[in-house]
């Protein structure tokens, strides 16, 4: 009896010496920060390998997404007769929703995945270690640079998602199912509103970015250096990156939408 | 180097991408290219009731818009809904006697203010009062009237 209160309390002390850990090293991250703009090559090259790589898995789920969302929101419309509402449709729940929370989701597989694993790998085979050694803050120089080109790349992917799927959901909109392009857009451009949808929507992607990254590079950073520790922890940058969009993006969506 | 150069190039455009996709977010989807519009002006007006007008609602004349609902009040004196209309810059010849009236499109479609041009040589000017008004049919109560005339008819 007393073993399993026990065990309960170490499991609770450890998840809140984890939290605290990951806290700490958000800080220290942020703390490093200023410092890039000295190094800029170093962004660049993080860029690169977050962003641009994940461009055209973003590009092509994008417009399919948007050609799902033209396709059944048709469905359902036309039964009203008011298929001239479709835009309307795709670009509001792309903006608000969609656009952020599927591109964070796919950040996360894709860019976030990549991280902890890189830097598990590097703290396994003591990369990290050897930095220090060399007295050169592994922090500001590898985990740094990364987390700010994920803050970055995650807007702007979130940005071209949405911007692709309205344009699907008017490929099959319009060129598929015959609905009128010019009802299209301008319906579109009467319901959705810059500050609103669009710039919330950006707003949300950005908060997305931040958490992915950061859970990301803390997992690797915390990952148990063996093969086995660095498996997990991918794993967990992945489940725990998809819990916290998820529950993130109700709590925005009630602070941001919740009134209307 | 060359590796290097190829990646700042990649990464050049990958930023570059997402800044046209938000300026097409921005131009083509959303409603911002109206707000530059600063030679705007705006005009009240008072209905007895405004059903379900919204801010944000537009404002059309012969079916052209010309402006959109820009907020929603209700009178302390009269009871009434006043209605705050933010009238385009470039449609600054509307004449003093308009008149204002809730439609709706289709329907079901949503709540919309059909502006009637008068024959006043004056026109509109920021903070001017729209007085003549019609307000919004409200479906129950043309159905209640309807039965209730109708009601009428048959007892005679």
């Amino acid at each position: 009896m007393i073993e399993t209160i026990r065990s309960l309390g170490r499991w609770g002390l450890g998840t809140f010496e984890r939290l605290g850990r990951g806290h700490l090293f958000l800080f220290r991250i942020l703390a490093g920060i200023p410092e890039i703009v000295l190094r800029l090559s170093l962004l660049v090259h993080q860029l690169f390998s977050v962003g641009v790589l994940s461009v055209f898995l973003i590009l092509i789920s994008g417009l399919f997404v948007g050609m799902v969302l033209g396709l059944q929101g048709y469905n359902t419309l036309v039964d009203f007769g008011a298929e001239e509402s479709l835009g309307v449709l795709v670009s509001l729940s792309l903006v608000r929703e969609l656009g952020p929370v599927v591109s964070a989701l796919l950040f996360a597989g894709r860019a976030g995945s990549a991280l902890t694993a890189e830097i598990g790998l590097m703290k396994s085979t003591e990369q990290l270690s050897g930095m220090e050694m060399m007295a050169v803050d592994p922090i500001r120089r590898v985990i740094a640079p990364r987390f700010l080109a994920g803050l970055i790349s995650m807007p702007l992917l979130a940005a071209l998602f949405s911007a692709v799927g309205i344009f699907g959901g008017f490929l099959v909109g319009h060129g598929l199912l015959g609905v009128d392009d010019g009802a299209f857009w301008s319906q579109m451009q009467v319901k959705t509103d810059w500050y609103d949808d669009v710039l919330n929507g950006v707003i949300k992607s950005i908060v997305f970015g931040f958490v992915v990254t950061w859970i990301a590079l803390f997992e690797g950073y915390d990952a148990t250096p063996t093969s086995e520790g660095v498996g997990r922890a991918t794993t967990r940058t992945v489940v725990h990156s998809a819990f916290a969009i998820l529950g993130l993006d109700f709590v925005l969506t009630a602070l941001m939408f919740g009134e209307e | 180097m060359m590796q290097s150069k190829s990646t700042e190039i990649t990464v050049g455009m990958f930023v570059a991408a997402g800044i046209a996709a938000l300026f097409v977010l921005a131009m083509k989807v959303s409603n911002l290219a109206e707000f530059n519009d600063e030679s705007g002006y705006q005009v009240t007006a008072e209905f007895e009731n405004i059903g379900g007008l919204k801010v944000r609602s537009p404002v059309t004349m012969a079916g052209v818009r010309v402006g959109r609902v820009a907020d929603i009040n209700l009178s302390p004196d009269t009871y009434n809904a006043v209605v705050t209309l933010n009238l385009y810059g470039n449609f600054d010849v509307i004449p003093t006697d308009t008149a204002a009236s809730i439609y709706t499109a289709g329907l079901l479609g949503e709540q919309y203010i059909g502006l009637e041009a008068g024959a006043e040589e004056e026109f509109l000017q920021n903070g001017d009062v729209i007085d003549l008004t019609q307000p919004a049919l409200v479906l129950e109560q043309v159905i209640g009237q309807f039965l209730f005339s109708k009601a009428e008819g048959d007892d005679e």
